[in-house]
């Protein structure tokens, strides 16, 4: 197979893609649809703690409530995985044992990417040989900006292999890539080097996810299938914390990718204020007023 | 894995979670059982003693009666507006007239809501369009003519611009709010008065703005409102003490318009009918460009003249659009004009309907390919679902005739000689659209388009800033920006 020249990824156009994402915001998601989309946007959580100060108590923590949201209404569904530095993997792992709640785990020296192969390919191994199921890598944003882009495919194909039977999510940091026809290539090269979910941010770079950038990837996901009929996963991360944009980002993938896409092995939000400003939402909708913050909990 | 082939890969639009239901409230507006005339700045009986049903096209229920005026009632209308003329209107300076045509703007924007339910419901538009496109341009309109009403002498310099006196106007029922602004907002900016007559089909916004009219005080007679139907109008344009005429409507409407003005000292602007060329270039944003497409030809259930409805898609990137384009097609909800997720509403009218159906049936006659997406459409009320022709030929009637509904037909061509060719040949030119991420082709096609409106990398933009009309069969005369002031002003230089 000849070698795909990246810069020559499909066109976008900025201003038609903020005019499909008008379009996605002026649906208006009301009564028994927006129950059950909040309830999908719970079950595709991906409850995030990243931070220098993260210790084993607030992974433990972080990962109860991942299994138990809000007792107070029954039969709510879990978040997706709970996603932590791999030195927490083996804590997670053991705290959520048996709730079907996965662990992802950041790899790849997370969040800057810079560092050499052998340390990306070690932090992903530690991360996976500790239980991880996903790992969430960030692509090499400066040697993209160079124009070497088979050295991020190569990197992506090597950290895939190095994953075994976990599933690899990759970061693209699209706040730093600059221009949506980045993002574009960004995308192609990762799921061609066999991304299972491209991911656009780390949640440290602001701008991170945004509905006109998912929008981008998941044209481009959409594309990806066209040609090989393999499904990606998407994973906008950072920025959404609340239910009104959570939706909005369903209706997109609804539109753009259709049902299938409508489930956490194919979509996730990548956040940690989100689950409360849902469970809000549906607190809401069930007892019909609004509550105190203070009846949820935050961990 | 095994690779499937292309051809076998299709992507799923459907899903388990569909949209509950979202419908705008319709306790807050107000309508009367039955509309007069407004003539004088007061609601009158018609002299014929005739009203009409005016009905919503998506459920086929009797909203309001309306009169219909006859040719007394069209010469009380235009005495009312002579007298006015005479005695206020062209007497008041710019800036005076300025502030009635402010208030008018600013009491537009208080009721919006009002006027795009009604809008919605009296022309089977949705109210996503109606409360997010047509109504909020209807108000711009008017904001952006205010502002020249004192600033004639600079638009204008040197040429000494004066009113012309009383313009007859005909409105059509694709935009009724927005094509009323776009006639009424300059004509009164530049000091004539107004017989408006809105078409028959959706009269009720023209009604309400004229108690809208009532409220902002504005002076008696400047604006008439005669409702009726097409002899209605043939009255207002054979009336003698009528000095302009401007219409927007079918090619053959003003085509007989023209005839019965001719010999006399009236002054026109016609915006007629349109069969847009809409071109993909290879190197285009392929998925914007989709975009591009439903837009040009959805919006509004394509009951709109500069729609999009001839489709030339580069043969190289031909199947990924269709693909693409009919994909889109999966997602758009058609039904419920005021359900606020609908994207295609009720077609306007009975008589549209049989027109619609009509080309389709020669579409599939002539040997075109139909495409229809899956969808429920409601058991009352009129509906076309969106529809793509494929296998058509510039010799297709289907490419030739402008069919004014959700109604697609799609050609293929290898360079862009050709496709200028093609765009260009047909009886119209009122607008056009390109797609091609390379700006100096862009440029290179957009100025040998021979249409009016042309737009790049986009469709369906409209501003009041932005003169629109066509050339040939499509019309002419300019209306939006300083081109349209001139038609409704004499230079005496």
């Amino acid at each position: 197979m000849a070698i795909k020249d990246y810069s020559q990824t499909p066109k976008v156009d900025q201003v038609g893609i903020l005019d499909r994402v008008a379009r996605v915001t002026a649906r208006s998601i009301k009564n028994e649809a927006k129950m059950q989309g909040l309830r999908m946007v719970l079950n595709m959580i991906d409850l995030t703690t990243l931070e220098g100060a993260d210790t084993e108590a607030k992974v433990k923590q972080l990962c109860y409530k991942a299994m138990h949201l809000h007792d107070e209404i029954p039969n709510l569904p879990t978040t997706a995985a709970i996603c932590v530095y791999p030195n927490f993997v083996n804590v997670a792992v053991k705290a959520l044992k048996g709730s079907g709640v996965k662990v992802a785990s950041v790899a790849t020296a997370f969040p800057s990417g810079h560092s050499s192969r052998e340390i990306k390919l070690m932090d992903t191994k530690i991360a996976v040989d500790a239980g991880a199921d996903e790992i969430d890598m960030v692509i090499s944003r400066g040697k993209f900006h160079s124009g070497e882009y088979n050295f991020v495919f190569d990197e992506i194909a090597a950290i895939k292999e190095a994953c075994g039977n976990a599933r690899l999510k990759v970061i693209l940091e699209t706040g730093e890539l600059g221009t949506f026809d980045k993002v574009r290539r960004a995308s192609d090269i990762a799921m061609d080097a066999g991304a299972d979910f491209i991911k656009t941010s780390t949640g440290k770079i602001k701008p991170a996810a945004t509905l006109p950038v998912t929008l981008v990837m998941l044209e481009a996901i959409k594309d990806h299938y066209y040609k090989t009929g393999r499904m990606v996963g998407m994973k906008p991360a950072g920025g959404i914390s609340n239910s009104k944009l959570a939706l909005q980002y369903l209706v997109m993938v609804k539109e753009t990718l259709g049902g299938k896409w409508l489930s956490n092995e194919w979509f996730r939000f990548g956040a940690s204020s989100l689950a409360n400003d849902v469970l809000m939402q549906i607190a809401k909708q069930t007892q019909g007023n609004y509550q105190s913050k203070d009846y949820f909990s935050i961990d | 894995m095994a690779k499937k082939k292309a051809k076998e890969i299709e992507l799923d639009l459907s899903s388990n979670w569909d949209y509950a239901p979202s419908m705008e409230s319709t306790g807050h507006i107000q309508l009367k059982k039955k509309y007069d005339l407004f003539i004088g700045g007061k609601f009158v009986k018609p002299k014929s003693g005739v009203y009409f049903d005016t009905i919503n096209p998506a459920t086929e229920e009797v909203l309001a009666q309306v009169a219909e005026a006859n040719e007394a009632d069209v010469d009380a209308a235009v005495k009312a507006a002579r007298k006015a003329y005479d005695t206020v209107w062209s007497k008041l300076s710019g800036k005076e007239r300025g502030k009635y045509i402010y208030r008018i703007a600013r009491l537009i924007q208080e009721r919006a809501r009002e006027f795009s339910v009604i809008e919605s419901l009296d022309g089977g538009k949705t109210i996503r369009e109606s409360r997010d496109i047509d109504i909020p341009l209807a108000a711009a309109h008017f904001f952006y003519y205010a502002g020249w009403a004192d600033k004639l002498d600079y638009a204008f310099p040197n040429r000494n611009p004066q009113s012309i006196g009383v313009a007859g106007q005909i409105t059509p029922w694709n935009f009724p709010m927005l094509m009323i602004a776009w006639k009424i907002a300059p004509a009164l900016a530049t000091g004539n008065t107004v017989v408006l007559k809105p078409a028959e089909t959706t009269s009720l916004t023209a009604l309400k703005l004229a108690e809208l009219f009532q409220d902002a005080g504005l002076p008696d007679g400047v604006v008439n409102i005669v409702t009726g139907y097409g002899q209605t109008g043939s009255h207002i344009v054979n009336h003698p003490d009528v000095d302009k005429i401007a219409f927007t409507g079918s090619t053959g409407v003003g085509k007989l318009i023209m005839k019965s003005i001719a010999n006399t000292n009236k002054k026109s602007t016609m915006e007629l009918g349109g069969k847009a060329a809409n071109i993909i270039m290879e190197d285009a944003p392929l998925d914007q460009a989709v975009e591009g497409v439903i837009n040009g030809i959805f919006f509004n259930q394509g009951h709109v003249c500069c729609a999009g409805s001839r489709l030339f898609i580069q043969e190289s990137v031909y199947d990924i659009v269709m693909r693409k384009l009919k994909d889109r097609m999966q997602a758009l909800v058609v039904g419920n004009p005021l359900d606020k997720n609908t994207d295609i509403g009720a077609i306007n009218s009975k008589k549209q309907l049989d027109t619609i159906k009509k080309y389709i049936k020669i579409g599939k006659e002539e040997g075109a390919e139909i495409y229809q997406p899956n969808c429920t459409l409601p058991k009352k009320g009129y509906w076309i679902p969106p529809t793509l022709f494929t296998n058509v030929a510039q010799s297709s009637t289907i490419v030739k005739e402008e069919i004014f509904g959700p109604v697609l037909a799609i050609q293929t061509f290898r360079t862009v000689d050709e496709v200028i060719s093609k765009a260009n040949n047909t009886p119209y030119g009122l607008s056009a659209g390109v797609w091609s991420d390379k700006g100096s082709k862009v440029f290179n096609l957009t100025s040998q388009m021979r249409a009016g409106v042309v737009w790049g990398n986009t469709y369906n933009k409209f501003d009041p800033t932005s003169p629109f009309g066509g050339y040939k069969e499509s019309g002419h005369g300019r209306e939006g920006g300083l081109q349209g002031l001139e038609a409704y002003l004499k230079f005496n230089a």
